[in-house]
């Protein structure tokens, strides 16, 4: 009866085993996909070679057309999942996520009438301002579920009004753009539909600095987010600092989901659906093993997105969102729909 | 008062909202010692739980633990030694029992809460502790109300506890698992010296499992004593307001309020024999006498609960004559005879003769046929 479980003792190992070699062997497949992709095919020797020779004549469109869209893709996807585990964990509720909880569309709103304020300026918008704005415009929203959370209890109710505020926050945000010039609006349009399309290299340094610190900060507190699963009141008994605790992890999520605002726009459904998929890919809600698999998901599924954004109706560009909606909505009714037959609240 | 208490209050006022409900609260537990809180629902039996593992705010006062102020200790240091089974439902997602059980190595793991196979040890004698090994691979959110509550209190030993904190731990259980769940307890009182406070509903099972035993009624303190001083049919009976019935403290058990009214049937009972008869009556409704019956028989409490009249002699004593005539008239003016009884004792000759000239008489009818008439 050792190990944590005759009956999954070997077996849950190898369940780990597999399940992350699957999302690595996909990041790196998708990778590749991706670069070859595109308006310009490459063949694998030319990506090869734009890839690791700075003098190669594939070099621009390989790094300067692909990974400068991919690598965000796969950092901000990662951070994405991660903030709608953490806001899983801290709401107790399966189908919280940054994007349903309208935490997105209030980084959005402010992000918006920050950048028209810059922009109409003519001042150019640094990627710090933009995760500050973005970081603020979540908080906001984040103080309004929190109070919410507060009265009702019912996690349905929690989640349609987090989907009100977000509605709130996207009907403002519209309604400021009408304000801003006409050279701006295509621009703040595109952005504000969610899109990788627009992330320069500068960006990325930044979001790394941003996204990589939460990571490993996040998967530090994979301890005191296991005893957070069984309750507060158990938490505390086993030594959990509470309120330190809920506070770190509103900041985590806020700072992971505010920096995928900042840069890609809110992209749906992601927040949700990965923790999910990894959950039952892995049979477990360990955090010391969700958050690198929910972070390597989200990377994977955003990837996979995004290539279809880009290449389903090329030269035509899809928004990320409509494409994550499509995989991801589903996903949440099956997961509400379980809960019903469970006779869960 | 011997020995240092392992936890207590001092001038200790519990609440919600820095409202006191309870003030002045001076309980203390010692280890190798179960105290028992008991009480109405709402008295704040709970409140004082949760006061005490800081789960509330105190209002006033302080908790002692291990001889230091709780609000001093850190939290790490009051989880090695206090640990707790409440009434909060734990989600538990995608978790074996074995999986909750050793979320009470918490303290003891490392920065990531990697399990060592010291801990993994000490986990499955936790779940042997509990019989729980038949089904610690199962999924938590898939056993019964016992087998969680098992699983629970395993968790809480793998805490490795000086003191166990529980909140009505028997509530939802069936009678095999309360006593089971109690039975753990009072092997842990006895082999790991831990103390135990928790608050029971179930009086009898309170009175059997608790070295002393706390009643909490009033907004306050009521008393605090041993069983044998607590458990007494007219204190139960006040604490909990009782009025729609009464407790009886030597069975621990509870009757409903007797039927008023004149008694239309007089039942001849004794040996433990009346019991069912005197319920069955009580429950439809019809008002009877009951007799002749020793304060030392084992239907006496019973029929003092139940039936409006009772003729009665001292402990282990026969009826003498006139107490034999006057049952005799009763039984006949009453007119219907039941008797649970029909061989007699030598010290029963006086109920021999009740029976006798009942059946003479024509008096005598079967319970079935008197419960039948009330429905006619």
């Amino acid at each position: 009866m050792h190990a944590d479980g005759a009956r999954t003792g070997i077996s849950q190992r190898t369940r780990l085993t597999l399940g992350f070699a699957f999302l690595c062997a996909a990041l790196i497949a998708l990778m590749f996909w991706n670069i070859v992709a595109g308006s310009a095919e490459l063949t694998l020797s030319e990506v090869f070679d734009g890839l690791f020779h700075a003098a190669s004549p594939h070099r621009a469109i390989v790094m300067n057309a692909r990974m400068v869209r991919i690598v965000p893709a796969i950092l901000l996807g990662g951070a994405l999942a991660l903030s709608g585990f953490l806001l899983q964990t801290f709401f107790a509720n399966p189908i919280a996520g940054p994007f349903i909880l309208g935490i997105s569309s209030g980084a959005k709103l402010v992000l918006s009438i920050t950048m028209i304020a810059f922009l109409s300026r003519g001042v150019a918008v640094g990627s710090v301002t933009l995760i500050a704005a973005s970081f603020l415009g979540a908080m906001l929203s984040m103080g309004f579920v929190l109070a919410i959370s507060a009265k009702v209890k019912r996690m349905s109710m929690l989640v349609i009004c987090g989907v009100m505020i977000g509605y709130i926050c996207s009907a403002i945000t519209e309604f400021v753009i009408r304000f801003a010039d006409d050279s701006n609006i295509v621009k703040l349009h595109d952005w504000a539909m969610g899109s990788f399309a627009s992330i320069k290299w500068d960006n990325v340094a930044v979001m790394t600095a941003v996204v990589l610190p939460a990571l490993v900060i996040t998967f530090f507190m994979s301890k005191p987010i296991g005893a957070y699963q069984l309750g507060e009141v158990y938490a505390k008994n086993l030594g959990v600092n509470i309120k330190a605790f809920r506070i770190a992890l509103i900041l985590l999520s806020g700072v992971l989901s505010a920096c995928v605002t900042a840069f890609a726009g809110p992209i749906s459904f992601v927040g949700v659906a990965v923790p999910h998929l990894m959950r039952r890919l892995f049979k477990t809600a360990k955090p010391i093993v969700m958050i690198p698999a929910c972070f390597l998901g989200g990377a994977v599924f955003c990837l996979l997105c995004d290539l279809i954004a880009r290449t389903a109706f090329a030269p035509n560009e899809l928004s990320i969102s409509s494409v994550t909606a499509v995989f991801g909505a589903p996903i949440v009714i099956l997961v509400m729909l379980r809960r019903q037959k469970e006779g869960a609240r | 008062m011997s020995g240092t208490y392992y936890l207590s209050t001092e001038r200790l006022s519990v609440g919600y909202g820095g409202k006191a409900l309870i003030e002045n609260i001076e309980i203390g537990v010692r280890r190798g010692e179960i105290l028992t809180l008991i009480g109405p629902n709402g008295s704040g039996k709970s409140t004082i739980l949760k006061s005490m593992i800081k789960e509330l705010k105190l209002v006033a006062g302080t908790v002692v633990l291990d001889g230091r102020d709780m609000q001093g200790l850190k939290e790490r240091e009051i989880a090695k030694r206090l640990a707790i089974v409440m009434t909060e439902r734990i989600k538990g997602e995608l978790m074996t029992c074995w999986d909750v059980a050793s979320t009470g190595r918490y303290p003891y793991t490392g920065r990531l809460g990697l399990l060592t196979n010291e801990d993994r040890a000490i986990v499955d004698a936790a779940i042997r502790t509990v019989h729980a090994e038949d089904f610690a691979q199962q999924p938590f959110n898939e056993i019964s109300d016992g087998q969680r509550q098992r699983i629970l209190l395993a968790r809480a030993i793998c805490q490795q506890p000086e003191i166990i904190v529980l909140d009505e731990p028997t509530s939802f259980l069936d009678v095999r698992h309360k006593l089971e769940l109690l039975d753990i307890l009072k092997t842990m009182v006895k082999e790991r010296d831990v103390a135990v406070i928790m608050s029971l509903h179930e009086l009898d099972l309170a009175e059997k499992v608790s070295d002393r035993v706390v009643c909490v009624a009033h907004n306050r303190i009521d008393r605090c004593d041993t069983p044998e001083n607590i458990f007494k049919d007219d204190y139960i009976t006040s604490l909990y307001g009782i009025e729609n019935g009464s407790f009886n403290a030597l069975f621990g058990s509870v009757e409903l309020k007797k039927t008023p009214g004149a008694p239309q049937v007089f039942v001849i009972g004794g040996g433990g024999s009346g019991i069912p008869a005197y319920r069955a009556l009580q429950r439809n409704g019809v008002p009877f006498a009951a007799g002749i019956l020793p304060k030392s028989d084992l239907d006496y409490p019973v029929a003092r609960a139940l039936a409006v009249e009772l003729i009665e002699v001292s402990a282990f004593a026969a009826a003498d004559e006139k107490t034999a005539a006057a049952a005799e008239a009763r039984m006949k003016a009453i007119g219907r005879v039941v008797s649970t009884v029909e061989t007699f004792g030598e010290t029963n000759a006086a109920n021999r003769r009740l029976y006798e000239t009942a059946k003479a008489n024509g008096l005598l009818c079967t319970l079935d046929a008197v419960l039948k008439g009330v429905d006619a």
